[in-house]
């Protein structure tokens, strides 16, 4: 939001994202999580909220929450406890959620972007806690009944909520993109919005710049789309402005946000009248997170965006696109790391990654784990090309496809065999080369004029009589030798 | 000690999706108050500097391995519902929010 510069108005924004933890178990329950299931398939008598039945904590939550707890630069909790959050909905057939109230288990994070303008921002982690997810309601299969499913019904969430440091759609945006990578990279949450596997809640407010004081916060619920949570924040800083300006008073309330219409819309007061009476929740004792528990996760933490980023650039040389394109995805990141433990020609295996290897995918639908090559091989393309050994056209255009179809040939013999091996014998280059300048002796005389822009001529000549196989840059410099001689 | 007045009650019974006829309504205030005037003999105890008890005691909580067991089938979980059809537990439709 550049033209905010010369706003009267500063956005203030907070972000609320729930998301679901991949675990095979329900938090508090061995029932099944998996997404898509056939209706109330995947519950237990203590998912469906039966008398007389305890919950007992799955410890992969724990170990997730620590993990992003860490991630995000938090103080991990070490006593924890839960509470009952208590409303009546019918897809929370208990009448509570358990949920962490007062004793979040990571606190006090931060995450640092970087903006668009290069700039860094800091964004600051209030909380991470522990809680359980509830079933779904469908309004319109139904004339007359609201259909309830309770498969999700207490699949563990992690709710992560931001300080109010956010003061653009974009950088929400960037929050929110950088946050589900990370949940990706940690493999605790598979960041599918559209299943609903991570939704945001936004509180938005707007204030004069300079007002120290923030103004009052509506909050939008319940986004499923990053792009909504920005069309949502900007549609509310205009609605708040011009409220203000025409001195209307905004009141803290839960609106939704409609994505046909691009606007937000105030849910009826009377279901805001929120009093959850919370209280401990009696049935689970409290959860020790030990120094040892903490100093196992962190031992166990696998390499992170911004780790890789940084490594990709300082040690590999890769400039910050490349290495950002490279590091979007956990798989695609690994396997370029994979790769460039065998070869240090990182900038032709960043370009073999970014190139032919996305296309391939891009063309099949695949994703990066179906990807046929392994990256060994992958590096001995790369040195095989960078080696002069094969052209590099005729590596993407030849022997990439077909090592694809075979991928367990060695690359080198495979170009062999195909016969895209480059003419690098220095005497057969020889006398490709004396050859061409004895057919083009007007053109020799030219060049040796002055008109240096030859050379292309007899590059393409030599090219054409060894069948495209010439090492060009053999074949350049022996033509330069002989004319320059 | 806290007294409930017709007001609380009614928001009460609203968090709790109750609707009270104004007999009902009278019988609750005063059994809601009688149960607060027993509890209220605790306040004659001298609490001060004692923490809140909230477990029985001490020991950690207790974790499970992030295993699936399915424990019941889907026609045993739909089996005590009020209202169900072979998918689906059924309730009265709850309306749309949009003012």
């Amino acid at each position: 939001m550049n033209k905010s510069e010369e706003h009267p108005y500063e956005l203030v924004v907070g972000l609320e994202v729930h998301t679901q933890l991949t675990t095979q178990s329900k938090a508090f329950s061995s029932d099944a999580t998996e997404y898509g299931a056939a209706p109330n398939t995947q519950v237990s008598a203590i998912s469906l909220g039966h008398p007389g039945t305890l919950p007992m904590l799955n410890r992969q939550v724990v170990d997730d929450a620590i993990r992003l707890g860490l991630a995000l630069n938090c103080r991990i909790r070490e006593r924890n406890e839960f509470a009952r959050k208590n409303y009546f909905y019918a897809d929370l057939p208990k009448g509570y959620q358990i949920t962490q109230h007062t004793t979040p288990i990571a606190t006090e994070g931060y995450m640092d972007l970087r903006q668009s303008d290069g700039q860094m921002f800091r964004l600051r982690i209030t909380r991470i806690h522990m809680e359980e997810d509830a079933g779904k309601s469908m309004h319109d299969q139904d004339a007359y009944d609201s259909l309830i499913d309770l498969n999700r019904c207490g699949v563990p969430l992690l709710e992560i909520v931001t300080e109010p440091d956010i003061r653009s759609a974009a950088q929400a945006g960037q929050y929110l993109t950088e946050l589900r990578r990370l949940l990706r990279y940690l493999e605790i949450c598979d960041g599918n919005m559209e299943e609903g596997s991570m939704r945001c809640d936004a509180n938005i407010s707007v204030r004069r710049k300079g007002d120290v004081q923030l103004g009052t916060k509506v909050e939008v619920k319940n986004m499923n789309s990053i792009r909504h949570v920005q069309r949502a924040i900007e549609h509310e800083f205009v609605r708040q402005v011009a409220m203000i300006e025409s001195r209307q008073a905004i009141s803290s309330e839960t609106r939704s946000f409609d994505a046909g219409r691009g606007n937000t819309f105030a849910l009826r007061s009377k279901e805001q009248a929120n009093d959850y009476r919370y209280f401990p929740e009696p049935d689970l004792q409290p959860v020790i997170v030990s120094e040892d528990w903490k100093t196992m996760i962190r031992a166990n933490m696998p390499p992170l965006p911004a780790d890789l980023l940084h490594d990709f650039t300082s040690r590999c040389g890769l400039n910050e696109y490349d290495a950002g394109v490279l590091t979007e995805s956990r798989e695609i990141a690994l396997y370029y790391n994979n790769i460039i433990t065998n070869t240090r020609h990182y900038k032709a295996a960043a370009n073999w990654v970014m190139g032919p290897v996305k296309s391939w995918l891009n063309a099949h639908a695949l994703s990066m784990k179906d990807f046929p090559l392994s990256a060994a091989c992958m590096a001995l393309l790369t040195e095989l090309v960078e080696d002069g050994g094969i052209s590099h056209t005729a590596a993407v255009q030849k022997l990439f496809p077909a090592l694809v179809s075979q991928p367990s040939e060695d690359p080198a013999e495979l170009a062999n065999r195909m016969g895209l091996q480059q003419v690098q014998d220095p005497d057969e280059l020889l006398r490709l080369a004396r050859e061409v300048l004895q057919a083009w002796p007007d053109k020799v005389a030219a060049y040796r004029s002055g008109k240096k822009g030859m050379i292309g001529l007899f590059m393409g000549e030599l090219m054409k009589k060894s069948g495209g196989k010439a090492d060009p840059k053999m074949a350049a410099k022996l033509l330069e030798g002989l004319l320059d001689a | 000690m806290m007294n409930i007045d017709s007001e609380t009650i009614r928001r009460v019974a609203h968090l709790a999706r109750l609707d009270f006829d104004p007999q009902a309504e009278a019988e609750m205030l005063h059994d809601m108050n009688r149960f607060l005037e027993y509890a209220a003999m605790l306040d004659e105890l001298d609490i001060t500097g004692i923490e809140p008890l909230v477990y029985m005691n001490e020991d950690p909580g207790r974790l499970r391995d992030d295993q699936v067991r399915q424990e019941i089938s889907h026609e045993e979980a739909l089996k005590n519902a009020p209202r169900c059809d072979s998918d689906y537990f059924r309730v009265a439709k709850v309306i749309d929010q949009r003012e």
